[in-house]
């Protein structure tokens, strides 16, 4: 029996466990100088002078300003962004954003350097502020003024058809803010680097993707590639935000390089949480048409995406946005139109389904007040308007192919195991008591694009000595469990049990080229990799046997049950993979049982709907959430124990968005929620057990059938609770809550309706 | 500079440190026990838990010097070499790590739990940890090891 869809433990756990894992921060480096940053505290200032000597009166400090450190991040990494757009490492001219490196010190420890960098003196002259991107927008106050706009990127049609709306007896509008979020991995950013007696750099990164840091900081700090390997060890979580290096990496291996010394930097929570970059940030005016009889016609989103004072992938986030629009319906008009701007704020990237929750959030939230407004319960209308399971592939009006998918069997069963109607009668219960707890129900149906890229990524399995085998993979884990899923895939197909299979990742030496962990694409392209290989591996395998056993390779078959060779029908003589690795050995020919493999495949597209039962306490604002059950179908499970984990966190993500977190600035640009103690970051105690159902369909753009589990959770998740808040709030008219649904918000959108 | 003495993971250590070096430090800098990660600096993540004098304290809300005298247990002294201490074995076994950057927090902080309360409810566990803040496994998995562990007599 395979080993697939089995619930295989992690192999990798016990180091983590045992205190063992190899975090950056945990790198002995002797002699390692420490790296901190004095950055700016005001959101836009030109920086008049910055005086170091204070500082460098301390022992063995040295200050670094920006005239001494000539790098540029480079530009924007999407050619259709504003490319003029750069991030200067160290801030000389003016500084934009409260975050903004202007100076970097050296130091033996890092005490030293938390004191001097109290002492770097730095003259500001304030200049006027865009904060939010309504202001931005305007370009009335410029951070670039050389360019003439804030505008970084746009995304979709300019052209506007008037005649969008036509046909629709109803057109409900409203205006919907996807919150600015903080990632928050639990290691933060940390690097290292140091130059080795070959004059090869090394740099250990706590990145999701190595390779691609290993081609962009060789460019940026101009190092031959050649020269240049990255090491990610073991990484405390990413989520997106360490899905490109930032101006700190860059200097840490531009210091090392310079001064020919060991340096290393990891930043404090409180660093991390005003300068890592942040997530979402994007605001959505929606207007959805439709029929009396609850048919969905038109759509029209215009998307204003805060790209932060750099901008990066984020300025093109609204792109997928658009993909997305369309959800999981069959909607035949829509129109988009997204444009990015710069503000002065911290960068803005990637974060936990970056691009598809807002999609998510707002055609989730618009069809529930369709629904609402021609008084049909928002389950009908979305049976009404699915996408039917026949019409795949089927190619929506934003352009994007979804690949596979059963929404209404998704529904079904989220609605069978939430109980339904059950739920509403409960509700109409409470409410014929005349309740000040009111129960809401929210669904959520969503779709969403994994290996949004259609990436190719790079697989190599060897065999060893002792017949065991490693796995080599350009795809990167920092907490996916790739250890045991790649594991799996390429032992179900060497026949050999997982235990006996390495997986290494992470370390540009030992893997020549990969993509790293990003998009929830690692198993349907990085671990088809790792079984394209290993089936290679088998074949020359074969080659080898027919030798030893004077057969034709093509007679020579795996039994992979007992990973066994023998000749077709005749089952004795036979070589396991450890005899075969002896004699191959013996002959110093172990190199031939080596292969390598890219595979691409196009983008998948999982699905699910999310189903969220909370409790609103109508005087006080409090939202309870007391379920959550979430339907998640992304393709055949590998490994159900760790594709549930992964819906669980999700989960846990998107309730967090929902109901709880928000990256807070004032209007001068100050941030208020820059450590953990204001950011609200739910714990154990404030979110219930989920309750989570596999489904499986497979997609035919990958032999496994997979597609990837990593952001579903947090795309269906959100909207389900923030429909639930407006369901148990419908008695009283309100009609629109902000994220996060918190007391305060919740309460607010109360007052407002009975004003 | 302050002597500190500290027994650790049942061994004495003598150091001199600066009286504002944090516990979290003296043991991952100065006794150079990486084990214990450091989450934030605010005392709200719980990633850098041990066991001082049996109770579970987050290392970097005290002071080195305050722990003069103490015993302390980090995440590398719980289990003999090779084994898994049973919060341990039951983390594993529910798959309640995933970067596990938080885990070693988390078993300190479940034993201390299990050692105030052997049979915690759902409730109990989810309140007796809420000083401790994951950001992988929405705490789903992490509640059922610590039942499990309860259930095997952690």
């Amino acid at each position: 029996m395979s080993i697939l869809g089995n619930r295989v433990l992690r192999k990798e756990d016990p180091r983590f466990l045992r205190g063992e894992a190899t975090y950056v921060e945990n790198l002995l480096l002797e002699g390692a100088l420490t790296v901190t940053f004095v950055r700016s505290l005001l959101a836009h200032a030109r920086i008049v002078g910055v005086d170091t000597s204070a500082a460098e009166a301390l022992p063995d400090v040295q200050v670094f300003k920006g005239d001494d450190i000539d790098v540029s991040t480079g530009p924007p990494p999407i050619p259709v962004l504003e490319q003029r757009m750069r991030r200067p490492v160290v801030a000389t001219d003016v500084a934009r954003f409260v975050g903004d490196i202007v100076a970097v010190v050296l130091s033996p420890d890092r005490a030293t350097g938390a004191d001097a960098a109290e002492l770097v003196s730095v003259e500001y002259d304030p200049l006027p502020l865009a904060v939010s991107p309504g202001d931005a927008v305007k370009d009335e106050v410029l951070l670039y003024p050389e360019i003439g706009t804030n505008v970084a990127g746009r995304a979709g049609r300019m052209d506007h058809d008037p005649r969008l709306f036509d046909g629709c007896d109803v057109v409900v509008r409203d205006t919907l803010v996807s919150q600015r979020l903080a990632a928050c991995p639990l290691e933060v950013r940390s690097a290292a680097a140091e130059v080795g007696a070959d004059g090869r750099v090394t740099a250990w990164l706590s990145t999701q993707v190595p390779h691609r840091d290993h081609f962009g900081l060789s460019a940026t700090v101009g190092i031959d590639p050649g020269q240049f390997r990255v090491i990610a060890p073991d990484v405390g979580g990413g989520f997106g935000a360490k899905s490109a290096f930032g101006a700190e990496e860059a200097i840490v291996v531009w210091l090392a390089r310079h001064l020919g010394r060991p340096v290393r930097w990891t930043e404090t929570r409180s660093e991390s949480m005003i300068a890592l970059p942040h997530g979402r940030g994007q605001q959505l005016e929606l207007a959805l048409g439709g029929t009396r009889d609850g048919k969905l016609l038109a759509y029209r989103m215009d998307i204003l995406q805060d790209a932060g004072a750099y901008p990066g992938v984020t300025a093109f986030l609204p792109n997928l946005t658009a993909l997305l629009a369309s959800g999981v319906y069959a909607i035949p008009q829509i129109e988009v139109e997204g444009v990015s701007v710069v503000t002065n704020t911290a960068p803005l990237t990637t974060v936990r389904g970056a691009g598809r929750p807002e999609a998510t959030q707002a055609i989730e939230r618009m069809v529930d007040l369709f629904a609402a407004e021609i008084g049909m319960d928002p389950v009908e209308v979305r049976r009404k308007n699915f996408i039917a399971k026949d019409a795949f592939p089927y190619k929506t009006a934003t352009g994007a192919t979804y690949d596979s998918a059963d929404y209404e069997a998704a529904l079904e069963l989220a609605l069978r195991a939430v109980g339904y109607d059950e739920l509403r009668a409960e509700q109409q219960r409470r409410r014929d008591d005349g309740t000040k707890l009111e129960l809401g129900i929210g669904i959520s149906s969503y779709t969403e694009i994994t290996n949004p890229l259609g990436e190719e990524e790079y697989g190599e399995v060897e065999i060893t000595a002792d017949g065991g085998a490693i796995v080599h993979t350009g795809s990167f884990s920092h907490g996916q469990g790739h250890e045991t899923t790649f594991a799996m895939i390429a032992g179900e197909r060497l026949g050999l049990p997982i235990e006996k299979i390495a997986v290494v990742k992470g370390d540009t030496d030992d893997v020549p080229r990969g993509t790293g962990t990003f998009g929830s694409k690692s198993t349907q392209i990085g671990g088809m990799a790792a079984r394209g290989a290993a089936d290679e591996v088998v074949e020359r395998a074969k080659g080898l046997v027919g030798d030893y056993l004077e057969a034709s390779a093509a007679d020579v078959v795996l039994d992979t049950v007992l990973g066994r060779f023998h000749v077709v029908g005749t089952p004795q003589p036979a070589l396991s993979w450890a005899e075969l690795a002896e004699r191959v050995g013996a002959d110093a020919r172990l190199d031939e049982l080596k292969a390598q493999h890219d595979f691409m495949a196009p983008p998948t597209f999982p699905f699910g709907v999310h189903i969220a039962v909370v409790e609103v306490d109508v005087e006080t604002g409090k939202v309870d959430l007391q379920r959550l059950v979430a339907v998640d179908d992304a393709g055949t499970l590998v490994n159900p124990l760790i594709a549930e984990g992964q819906v669980h966190g999700g989960v846990f993500t998107g309730v967090a968005q929902a109901l709880y977190e928000e990256f807070v600035y004032d209007e001068e640009g100050n941030p208020l929620t820059g450590t953990f103690v204001n950011y609200a970051f739910p714990s154990s105690a404030d979110v219930p057990a989920w309750e989570a159902i596999e489904m499986e369909t497979p997609t035919p753009a990958n032999e496994l059938g997979v597609k990837g589990i990593g952001e579903s959770g947090t795309i269906g998740a959100t909207p389900a609770v923030w429909n639930a808040v407006l369901d148990a709030l419908s008695p009283y008219g309100v009609r629109h809550v902000d994220l996060p649904c918190n007391g305060e918000n919740v309460w607010r959108a109360l007052q407002e309706a009975k004003a | 500079m302050t002597n500190v003495g500290v027994t650790v993971n049942g061994e004495r250590h003598e150091a001199d440190v600066e009286p504002r070096q944090l516990l979290v430090y003296f043991l991952r800098d100065t006794l150079g026990l990486k084990g214990t990660n450091v989450g934030c600096d605010t005392s709200s993540c719980g990633a850098c838990t041990v066991l001082v004098d049996g109770e579970s304290v987050k290392s970097c809300t005290v002071l080195a010097a305050q722990a003069d005298g103490s015993e302390v247990t980090t995440i590398e002294g719980l289990a003999p070499e090779g084994a898994l201490h049973p919060v341990q074995q039951a983390f594993h076994e529910q798959h309640a790590l995933q970067c596990g950057y938080c885990t070693p927090g988390f078993v300190m902080a479940t034993v201390s739990l299990l050692e105030e309360n052997p049979s915690p409810s759902e409730e109990e566990i989810r309140r007796g940890l809420e000083g401790n803040l994951c950001r992988c496994t929405g705490y789903h998995n992490i509640v059922l090891a610590v039942e499990a562990a309860a259930r095997a007599g952690a």
